[in-house]
């Protein structure tokens, strides 16, 4: 059974949350099932937190992330409090600013996502976007084309360029490490 | 034709459903993890003829989705556990006076405040007996997103029909979870509207029921006049001090939901074939048992799952029917063991029942589940 459980997480107001309902909607644009769950703090900025994406090709029971096949954390808190779970051989995707421990087969990307949304791009707010960009490129775990339509469906009107822009970042800054 | 798969939030999944089923009047005070409800309805009601109010407290989104439900519309209000128990003295008033309405509480860590951003499944006898006196309650608890959408309709149906307050019993996980859903066709779904008086104003009599317990209902300011009280009353509406009176409309109330518990009840079970172990559970536990008993299964355990969607009134007949059957019932809840009371008042002797309680405020894992069943078997 092909099932991938995901975990996003990162500081409250970085956008993740929109991140695993994108990735969600574009396993559906797969025609997958997914689920998204998320979890945060009572502030609404700050903190950490995370949201969680189940895909499937069979029924989806249990919606919480177990045995994570796919972390990403855009912060050292985020990558502390959720790293659990990961599988022995799982992915994790970090930001260049997170020190991640290695341990067991787990594969580490480390890549300057915040730094490209916020020097590159010089738009913040597509941290998410490029984040999306880097994990769909290094793990195939959904189409390119499903996850730009999921995008483009999900941003704010006159913002497609900017969006596609941030998503062709990602996919390069992958590419880079690869 | 079916709406194109999309995903979907549990708490757009009750709004939709709500505005489906002829939602038209939203009152109450946002909080999480139920605000969605509140948001969507804002965004939604105007949009088909209908009004959304944003009121003090939660109080007053109770007391005004019983005013506008008396004048003829369809009426909802969303809360979580504080608010819940706000909310109770007027649930009350609805229920003696047999005004129709939705109450939707997504459950939260409580007691008081809680932990408001995490599930829970605190109100389990809240919900039956959270107003004081003797009252009917139907409450509803679905356990997916498309699942809220359908409750949300029968909830909306059963306060209709029965003239009294509905509870949809939700939770943070069903609530805020997204999943792929299609809703279905308009013309698919069945909707019921109150009975209204064919006699004319004079002769109405505003509580004198039908064979089925329940009066029909006249809208205000349609020239039927009558007086709704929260004292005991008479036919007429009109406050009583008869001890005859009293007896005959709290019998009567009871016995409106009691006389049509096959046309309510509902609950899902699945392998209880050949089960010998069953997990009983609702709401999101009821996903984790799912795959509780699918890893059992595998273990050649012989488990099976029942869950009963109306939790009150309780599935009781079916439910004894298989205690009967099997040799344990392993009733997995976020609280610290609330319907296992009533699990244990119907079966008795005829099966081990063994509790599973979490209250952390997080879902309990299938593995937690498995763990139980293989210590207890």
């Amino acid at each position: 059974m092909e099932r991938y459980e995901i975990r996003l997480s990162g500081s409250g107001g970085q956008g993740l949350l929109l991140g695993g309902i994108i990735l969600a909607e574009g396993a559906i644009n797969d025609g997958r099932n997914s689920v998204q769950t998320q979890s945060y703090g009572p502030e609404a900025r700050g903190g950490a937190s995370k949201s969680e994406v189940i895909i499937s090709s069979e029924e989806i029971d249990f919606p919480k992330v177990r045995n994570c096949d796919i972390l990403l954390s855009l912060t050292q808190k985020a990558y502390d409090e959720y790293n659990e779970g990961l599988k022995e051989d799982g992915i994790l995707i970090v930001d260049s600013s997170v020190n991640a421990v290695k341990s067991g087969n787990i594969k580490i990307y480390s890549i300057p996502i915040i730094d490209s949304a916020v020097k590159d791009l010089g738009k913040p707010m597509v941290t998410n976007i490029v984040a999306l960009g880097v994990l769909v490129e290094i793990t195939k775990v959904i189409s390119k084309e499903s996850l730009e339509k999921a995008v483009l469906e999900r941003v704010p009107k006159g913002t497609e360029e900017l969006n596609r822009k941030a998503l062709a970042k990602g996919y390069e800054i992958a590419n880079k490490l690869m | 034709m079916k709406s194109k798969a999309r995903l979907m939030q549990g708490n757009e999944a009750c709004v939709e459903g709500a505005i489906a089923a002829g939602m038209r009047f939203y009152a109450g005070y946002p909080i999480t993890p139920s605000t969605e409800i509140a948001e969507l309805s804002a965004e939604r009601l105007p949009l088909v003829g209908g009004r959304f109010m944003q009121m003090e407290d939660e109080i007053g989104g109770m007391a005004a989705i019983i005013g506008a439900s008396l004048t003829g519309a369809k009426s909802m209000t969303a809360t979580s556990g504080p608010g819940f128990s706000l909310k109770q003295e007027n649930i009350g008033y609805a229920s003696i006076a047999e005004v129709p309405c939705v109450i939707v509480n997504v459950q939260r860590g409580g007691p008081s405040t809680g932990m408001p951003t995490s599930p829970a499944q605190g109100e389990i006898m809240q919900a039956r007996w959270g107003t004081h006196g003797d009252h009917p309650v139907i409450a509803l608890t679905p356990s997916s997103v498309r699942e809220t959408f359908d409750l949300t309709i029968k909830a909306f149906n059963f306060a209709e029909k029965y003239r009294t307050p509905v509870i949809l019993l939700m939770d943070e996980v069903i609530g805020h979870m997204r999943e792929k859903v299609q809703l279905p066709d308009p013309s698919e779904i069945e909707i019921i509207d109150r009975k209204r008086p064919d006699c004319s104003s004079e002769e109405y009599l505003p509580y004198e029921a039908d064979n089925d317990l329940v009066p029909p209902m006249a809208d205000f300011g349609t020239g039927y006049r009558y007086h709704v009280t929260g004292l005991v009353h008479d036919e007429t509406g009109f406050p009583s001090n008869s001890t005859a009176v009293a007896d005959k409309l709290i019998r009567r109330l009871s016995n409106k939901i009691e006389i049509h518990r096959d046309e309510i009840e509902s609950w899902e079970e699945e392998n209880t074939e050949d089960a010998e172990v069953l997990i009983l559970s609702y709401g999101c536990v009821a996903r984790s048992s799912k795959s509780a008993m699918n890893i059992l299964r595998e273990r050649g355990i012989k488990a099976g799952t029942f869950r009963p969607i109306t939790i009150w009134p309780f599935p009781e007949k079916r439910l004894r029917e298989l205690a009967a059957k099997v040799k344990t019932i392993v009733v997995p809840e976020m609280n610290l063991g609330q319907l296992v009371l009533e699990v244990e008042r119907i079966c008795g002797c005829n099966a081990k029942i063994e509790k599973l309680n979490k209250v952390s405020c997080e879902i309990i894992y299938p593995e937690e589940i498995v763990s139980k069943i293989e210590e207890v078997l």
